[in-house]
């Protein structure tokens, strides 16, 4: 799960993790209040949707007085900003942070992730704050110091105290960015986070420490033992179908293409999107519909497909392990005749009883297209859409 | 065969759930020995099939002699149940369990080092060595006895090979859904290794999808290690950057898990990767019929 800006300094601010005073603005005039409560004469208004690169698209503006913050607020407000991270529909923005301005000397990186080749967090600093961190990576790795987190032990003092000198720090910044990296480590910890990243993390004028800018994910597996992380969700960063499938335990990813596809499992999922490619089409979605295909299940998946206005044909891939295809039949059956499906439908059933499944489909009232394998069933949908 | 052979002694933890009652009358339609089950406070009974219950995992080991564990426990309590086998010393614990939080497989992955036992998941369908026992939740019929080894990220797309394997009559010797979390008990590394030994497996099948880097890991292994063939497939070509697909491992981040890396690691290194998810059994009769 992903979550604004404001709301990972909010938890910064819990663990004393320090940042700019400031607070979130649903209209201009409530920027204007945030801003008059501020001790400050210069301030920054920052754009809240849940992607990178807001900068570059104007979402982050300085305002040298207060009439600018209710300027930059009205033109922000409403936009929709198009990042690198949104896709090109862009994201309207609906929230503003509104922050003190920082005295800038340095800007540095600091984040922590899961590293999947030891199975521990690590923590990444590096010297090369403000620039993106993934072509630090790769052009010049060297600049990004990692110090692996002990399960069970926590950071230690003498690897924070690594990581401070390695960023450059001096004197009383080190003591100052010890206890940071200690309070963001509790941050991390206490809430299941699965990813947290602060670019840049800046040096002020005055010498301390302080995170700009904070942008933490969550572990999905988690979110049940944290109740507080989960009000900070906001349903209208996500797509509105891919809420609705989530409220039926279904896992749907909406795509660009123009085949839906209604499959059971992820890796089958990933791979029938991927033949659809194959033979020419474009996969509309990704959908899981998990070890049970019930009519339930496949009727809310049909209504979910279905919403998207692009899909020219539906292909059902299911193997049937422990669920059995003629129930899987039966329940496509049901569910056709709950929701209008006007395009046509391929159905691929393999495994237990798959033939019985088909002679089902065949039967019925629906004009199914009945496929046995993979490759053929590929075929006929991408044919299906060329008519 | 390698992981589950006839000496394989299954002990079930969450014997009594849901999941864990209807897959181990599955287990022992298949003809698996399942000699216990563990539900603490259940101890005692016995299931309706009559497998005996136990509380803890050390009194399955002790009365019973179970040396492989299979746990159906949800997510809340599975990283607990997992370290209770390692502690009890079996040989193998297979975790079936899906959406175990990233932060308790931490801790489980710490707790594991230097310990005897191995691991497979978790998010896994399991371990099955045709004709000599099924652990897990894939359906045993699709199988065949043969001499052909499986090493999945996935599930159902693991049966789509197996059945591709099957109707052509290339058999099996062990198959093995590695789970599609990132952070898993036993990689494709692990495994090669255990098949490289084996004299009934002649070829494998490695099944990988976008998400970390454990594939290329694994190519770079064989080229080195590995001579018998292996045929690939890595699902996610067309996945988009960013989104988890399903398993919680299986998302592109920070560039890193493509799937187009994955295939050029393979290739490289020499091995037959598939294109498309429906030629895996071609591709493999081909090589074997070479």
């Amino acid at each position: 799960m992903n979550i604004h800006e404001y709301q990972a300094k909010e938890i910064f601010r819990k663990y004393n993790v320090p940042v700019p005073n400031g607070g979130v603005a649903y209209s201009a005039e409530e920027a204007l209040n945030v801003a008059k409560s501020l001790d400050s004469n210069i301030f920054v208004v920052k754009a809240q949707i849940h992607a990178g690169g807001r900068g570059k698209a104007g979402g982050v503006k300085i305002a040298k007085n207060h009439d600018e913050v209710t300027l930059f607020a009205n033109e922000i407000l409403g936009k929709t900003l198009v990042t690198h991270q949104t896709g090109p529909g862009g994201k309207v923005v609906g929230r503003l942070l509104v922050e003190e301005g920082i005295d800038i000397a340095r800007e540095l990186y600091m984040g922590i992730v899961l590293d999947r080749q030891t199975g521990q967090f690590v923590f990444m600093v590096s010297v090369e704050g403000g620039m993106e961190i993934e072509k630090v990576a790769s052009e010049t790795p060297e600049k990004i110091i990692k110090e692996w987190i002990e399960p069970g032990m926590g950071l230690q003092a003498f690897q924070a105290r690594k990581l401070a000198y390695a960023l450059g720090l001096e004197g009383v910044q080190v003591r100052e960015a010890v206890k940071f990296m200690f309070a963001l480590w509790n941050a991390f910890s206490a809430s299941d986070a699965s990813l947290v990243e602060i670019n840049p993390l800046v040096v002020t004028g005055n010498g301390h420490v302080m995170a700009l800018d904070a942008k933490m994910n969550f572990d999905d597996n988690a979110l049940y033992r944290q109740s507080e992380i989960l009000e900070f969700r906001d349903l209208s960063e996500e797509e509105a179908s891919e809420v609705e499938a989530s409220s039926y335990n279904l896992n749907y990813i909406k795509l660009d293409g123009n085949v839906g596809c209604m499959v059971n499992g992820a890796g089958l999922a990933m791979g029938t999107m991927d033949i659809i490619k194959l033979y020419g089409g474009e996969p509309a979605n990704f959908l899981d519909v998990g070890g049970v295909a019930n009519p339930d299940t496949v009727s809310n998946g049909f209504r979910i497909i279905m919403s998207d206005s692009n899909v020219k044909a539906v292909l059902i891939n299911i193997f049937g392990g422990i669920v059995r295809c003629d129930r899987v039949a039966m329940g496509i059956i049901l569910a056709l005749e709950k929701v209008k499906v006007d395009v046509p439908i391929v159905v691929r059933l393999a495994g237990t009883n798959a033939e019985e499944g088909a002679r089902l489909l065949a039967n019925s009232d629906i004009d199914f297209i009945v496929a046995t394998s993979l490759a053929e069933a590929a075929e006929k949908v991408t044919a299906a859409i060329k008519e | 065969m390698i992981l589950v052979n006839n000496d394989t002694k299954l002990v079930v933890q969450g014997i009594t759930g849901s999941e864990g009652s209807f897959h181990t009358a599955q287990m022992l339609e298949y003809g698996t020995q399942v000699v216990a089950g563990v539900t603490p406070g259940k101890g005692g009974q016995s299931t309706e099939n009559g497998v005996p219950i136990f509380n803890t995992v050390q009194e399955a080991k002790d009365k019973v002699l179970a040396n492989t564990s299979v746990i159906f426990v949800p997510p809340p309590f599975a990283a607990d149940a997992i370290m209770e086998a390692v502690d009890a010393e079996l040989d193998l614990v297979i975790c079936i369990t899906e959406g175990i939080p990233t932060a308790d497989m931490v801790k489980v992955h710490a707790y594991m080092a230097g310990k005897k036992t191995r691991m497979v998941g978790p998010n896994c369908p399991g371990v099955i060595s045709p004709g000599a026992g099924k652990i897990g939740i894939m359906p045993g019929f699709i199988h065949q006895e043969g001499k052909v080894g499986v090493i999945s990220r996935s599930g159902t797309l693991t049966y789509e090979a197996v059945h591709q394997l099957s109707s052509r009559n290339i058999g099996q010797s062990t198959c093995i859904g590695i789970g599609g979390d990132p952070i898993i008990g036993s990689n494709f590394i692990d495994l090669l290794k255990l098949f490289k030994e084996d004299e009934g497996t002649d070829a494998v099948v490695m099944i990988g999808e976008i998400g970390g880097t454990a594939e290329e890991e694994a190519a770079e292994w064989a080229q080195k290690n590995f001579t018998k063939p292996i045929v690939a497939f890595i699902a996610g070509t067309t996945a988009p950057p960013g989104r988890r697909m399903g398993h919680a491992g299986a998302i592109i981040s920070g560039g890193k898990g493509t799937a187009s890396d994955k295939i050029a690691a393979l290739k490289a290194a020499g091995i037959a990767v598939s294109e498309s998810p429906a030629g895996i059994g071609e591709l493999m009769e081909e090589i074997l019929n070479k």
